[in-house]
This record gives structure tokens, sequence and C-alpha cells, in this order.
């Protein structure tokens, strides 16, 4: 199961390489979006992905998974979220006042 | 335990939140944030004299104890940092207050700036690494907000180009995280410092220790500065001056901390790469600082070259050199928030930022000219300012130590500093004056004042080192001797 996951994150963070290394602005954002998931799965298998109950005493089973990777992936989610919806508002906003979304065009802007 | 560690995070976002319902109040909003610094000043200073007492503070959320839950630590070098970090902060708002304007006061100008010292507060208190992630996160997305308000062509395409590679450097710290947990399988600093003396710091933690180690460079501008000059020039003044004194130290304390409690087995791979890394920093800083015509691209470059500076005493690691290091990165601090204060009223003054449109402003504002000249004194290491000192300890250490090619490299560094400095000096304020008395913009008091208290205080560590002395020594050796930071952490904890 691990493999499969590793492999997983793999071919996602290099799509969303692809996508970093992409003109268009947009694209970034969903090369941004894809990096933070591939790394959220990759802390999830870190931790090891194990069968088992949940982490309280009264479950009393033979195996127990560990919460903190999940607790951490919760948080970065949470993060990702925020920093997601700020850029996507930024590229509009940028957009709007220079008219373009390709990258290369925007370095072109002359008001210094 | 101690809940007061606490305060100098929460008292900031409660009164952040607080401002957001008082949007069309500019002026409220502004002493509001200025009574809060003041007091996380006064809490800092408070808790630095404890410490010094009664040894490390930590704060154990919800009482699971560490290596459990997160904690807060409060030790010497953090407290000084966060004591500095409240004093910038708060001058730097009292030179917002009259300097933006109503628009920008609207657009929750205030509360952005509580938000961003409340997650630098929360990076240099924080013993627990994804603690310090989601502090940076919380320190970054201010930041963001901080560069874009105003949202003029220049900002916005600046912008966009820092928040990528913020996310990919976040991206790169969280893979590191994974790897990390994942070898050693824990997150509490003290106790990552633990686990990785036992294990014997092999090729595979080395490797992801140089994963954090581009993380924390790429936040703190050490060699990995592309991004930085852009970013730090296209805001108003009172923001790059924020930034400038706070953001990149951040990343500076994340490599100290780190590299000192946690990767400290293998100084011979680790602390090469950030010796090389830094004279490379000090070489590109000072090229740049000299190449440009753009006065806030000059002191966006003195920023890299501070970093470099700083950051060869930690690649030295000598107890004199760490020590300077603390000196230097709390006399950076206020230095820089100065440097970008006056460079900013010089543009306000003239409209223009080319080095070449501006001259004899010395004959129309002596006392801006002569504060922006202790300015470039204290930045070049001259005593009796704050710079000295710290610049005599690591090249001190350097040479102790025998790197004499970091030697050479920083302190000509420091000439490039002044010459760089000089040639906005001569070609701004020198020379024949260009602005007529009709002409002449009044300058206000309330932009000097905020510069002279600067003033004040870069001569005041420079000329009171003595009195600082006590706290920096028990910092450095808290820095040098990780044994200390780790019983105080896990006292009365099993690991």
């Amino acid at each position: 199961m691990e493999t499969i996951i590793i492999l997983l994150v793999g071919v996602l963070t290099s799509v969303a390489i692809y996508l970093l290394l992409a003109k268009s602005l947009i694209r970034v954002i969903l090369g941004t979006a894809i990096l933070s998931h591939a790394v959220h799965l990759l802390i999830l298998t870190m931790g090891g992905l194990k069968e088992g109950t949940v982490p309280l005493l009264g479950e009393e089973a033979e195996s127990y998974v560990d919460a903190l990777p999940q607790a951490l992936i919760l948080t970065a989610i949470v993060i990702s979220f925020a920093v997601t919806a700020f850029i996507l508002v930024l590229a509009y906003r940028a957009y709007q006042e220079l008219g373009t979304d390709d990258l290369n065009e925007m370095r072109g802007v002359n008001d210094e | 335990m101690n809940n007061i560690i606490l305060l100098p995070v929460l008292i900031p976002i409660m009164v952040g939140i607080l401002l957001i319902f008082l949007r069309y109040f500019g002026r409220t909003q502004a002493w509001f944030s200025i009574a809060t610094m003041a007091l996380t000043a006064g809490i800092a200073f408070y808790l630095l004299e404890k410490v010094q007492h009664e040894g490390i503070q930590r704060l154990d959320f919800g009482g699971w104890a560490p290596p459990f839950g997160i904690s807060f630590v409060a030790d010497s070098f953090s407290l000084l940092l966060v004591l500095t970090t409240s004093i910038v902060a708060l001058i730097c708002l009292m030179y917002a207050l009259f300097s933006t304007g109503k628009l920008l006061q609207s657009m929750y100008y205030y509360p952005s700036v509580l938000f961003l010292v409340a997650g630098v507060n929360g990076s240099f208190l924080t013993g627990d690494l994804f603690n310090l992630f989601v502090c940076f996160e919380v320190m970054l997305l201010s930041s963001y907000v901080l560069l874009t308000l105003g949202g003029s062509k220049r900002q916005l395409r600046e912008a966009i180009k820092y928040v990528v590679i913020n996310i990919v450097s976040s991206w790169f710290f969280l893979v590191g995280l994974a790897y990390l947990y994942g070898a050693v399988g824990t997150l509490n600093m003290a106790h990552l410092s633990v686990r990785v003396a036992e294990a014997g710091q092999g090729p595979l933690l080395t490797t992801i220790s140089i994963v954090f180690m581009i993380v924390f460079s790429l936040k703190a501008g050490l060699l990995l500065y592309y991004w930085l000059p852009g970013s730090y020039s296209t805001p108003p003044a009172v923001t790059s001056a924020l930034f400038g004194a706070l953001l990149t130290k951040v990343g500076i304390y994340a490599l100290f901390r780190v590299f000192s409690l946690i990767f400290n087995q293998q100084p011979e791979i680790t602390h090469t790469i950030i010796s090389v890394m830094a004279a490379l920093t000090l070489i590109g800083g000072s090229l740049g600082a000299v190449a440009h015509n753009d006065i806030r691209k000059i002191a966006a470059y003195n920023v890299v070259i501070a970093v470099g500076f700083i950051l060869v005493g930690l690649a030295v690691s000598t107890p004199n050199a760490i020590e300077g290091a603390i000196y230097y990165l709390i006399h950076d601090m206020v230095a820089k928030a100065l440097l970008f204060l006056v460079v900013g009223t010089v543009i306000a003054l003239t409209g223009t930022a080319q080095l070449n449109k501006m001259s004899g402003l010395m004959k129309n504002y002596p006392l801006l000219g002569w504060s922006f000249f202790i300015t470039m004194l204290s930045l070049a290491g001259v005593p009796p300012l704050s710079g000295f000192i710290g610049k005599v300890l690591i090249s001190e250490g350097a040479i102790e130590s025998g790197a004499y090619m970091l030697l050479t490299l920083s302190l000509l560094s420091s000439l490039f500093v002044l010459y760089s400095l000089l040639r906005i000096f001569k070609n701004s304020f020198w020379g024949e004056t260009i602005i007529s008395k009709e002409d002449q913009v009044p300058l206000n008091n309330r932009f000097l004042v905020p510069c002279l208290l600067l003033v004040l205080l870069t001569i005041a560590i420079g000329v009171g080192t003595e009195g600082l002395s006590v706290y920096v020594t028990d910092a450095a050796e808290t820095l040098l001797n990780p044994d200390i930071y780790i019983d105080a952490v896990l006292e009365g904890a099993q690991p």
C-alpha cells in the first residue's frame, strides 16, 4: 500500500511541477494546489499506513493508528486552502490590473 | 509551566481581531496597535528577566507533557528577538500612523501588521517543528496581504512571484517534516535533538537537514535571495521596514535553532554548506548593493548582505561568533527598520527613487540627513553604534577557527555596505540643492520622530552593550549547549 501511495505522490508532484513551470498564471495556481495534495499524502504515508482502530484506551484493540500525521495534514490542508484562496484572488486582481495572465507578458509592464 | 509565554502571540491576535471591527477608525486602530506592541514588549522583557533567574520557561498546551503535546519554549535567544520585534514593530506602527492613507487603513492594515507580529513571535517561541511551520504560515499570509495592499501593478506582479516562491518553500518544509517524522518519529525540537543524537546523524538525516536548510535559506534570503529585492522594494516604506526588520530574521532564527540544537552532529557537512552559502550571499548582496540606482533596491540588497554576515557566525560556531551573531541580529533588526524608514521618507519627499534625480537634501532636511548618516555608520559597524560589537565578535570567531576566507569576505562586505550607502548619502543629501525654498515639501515631525527613536535605539544598543551582554551571553550559552535546552523541555517527561 505504501508503495502505491508513494508512486501517487511522485506522479502528483511531477504533474504539479509541470503546471508550475507553465506560463499561464491559473495553471501555476493549480500546480500549487496539486503540490500541496502531494505532500499531504506524503506526510500520511511517512507516518505509516497501519491497520488498526482509533487511538483511544477503551478500544482495547491489537493495534492503533498513529493519529499525529492526520492531525498534521489537517492543519496543513487548512493552511493550503487559505493560501490557494489568497492566490486566486491575487491572480484575479493581477489580471484586472495588468490585463494578462501570461507570466512572460507581466514582466514587460513598465511603471517604475 | 508558565502561561505568560503565550501572551506575545495571543495579545496581537486578539487585538487584531478586535481591530477588524474598527475598520473605519484609522487613528483608533493605530493607537490600539501601538499600545499592544508596548504591552508585548513589556511582557517579553519581564520574561527575559525571569529566564535569567529561573532558567528556560516552557508552556505545555493542554497539559500534555512534551514530547507528546505542542509546547512553547522561551529561552534568552527567542525572548531577545521577541523583545526587539515588539519594539521595532512599535516604532514602525508610529510611522504608519501618519504615513498610511485612509484607504490603506480601512483595508485592515493594522490587523495584518498585528497578525504578522504574532506569527513572528510564535516562530521565535515555539518548541515544535510543525508549530514552527504553522507560525511561518501565519506570518507569510499576513505578509502577502501587506505586500499587496494598495494594489499597484508593480506590487501585484512582485507579489505573485513572492507568493509562489513561498508556497514552494512551504512545500519543501512539509516534505522535510514528513521525512523527519518518518525517520525519527517525533517533531518536538528537544526530543528531536535527543533522537538524532541517539541515532547518530547518518546520511539520511543529513539529507533531511539539507532540505530544512533550503527552506530556511529561502525565507532568510541566504543565497536563494532572488525574490527579495523585488518584493521588499515595492510596498509602502513602512511595510518594507517591517519586512526588512522581521521576515528574514525568522528564517535566520530557524537556521540557528535547527542547526545548533537538532542537526549538530555533522558540522563538517552542514556547516560547510552554510559557510559556502554565506560567502556567496555576501558576494551577491554586495554586487547588488553597488549595482543599483534605485535607493529602495540598494536598501533591499543591504538586507541580503546582513543575512550573509549573520550566517557567517553560525557557520563558524565558536562561542564568540555565536554571541556576535546574536548582537548583530538585534542590531540589524533596528538598523534595517531605520534604513527603510529613512529611505521611504526620502522617496516621499522627493517623489522619486532614482539616485541621480535627487541632490542636496541635507540643506532642506538636516535632521533626516544626519539620521541617515548615523544609520550608515551603524550598518557599516563603526563604534560606538550598534553594529560594531557584532562585527568584532564574529570576526574574532572567524579568526579563532581559521576561517580567513569568510573573515575577508565579511569585512569586505562591510566596505561595500559603506560604499553603497555613501553613494546614497553623497548623491541625495550632499551637493547642490535642487529644491528651492518655495518648492520644499515640509518634513512632518511625525515622520521624523520614529526615525529619531530608532537612531536613539541604535546608539543605545551600541553604548549600552554591557547591559545587553548578560542576556546575549546566556542566549549564546543555550545555543552552544543544547543540553540546557533539552533538560528544560524534557524535564519531568519520559522521552
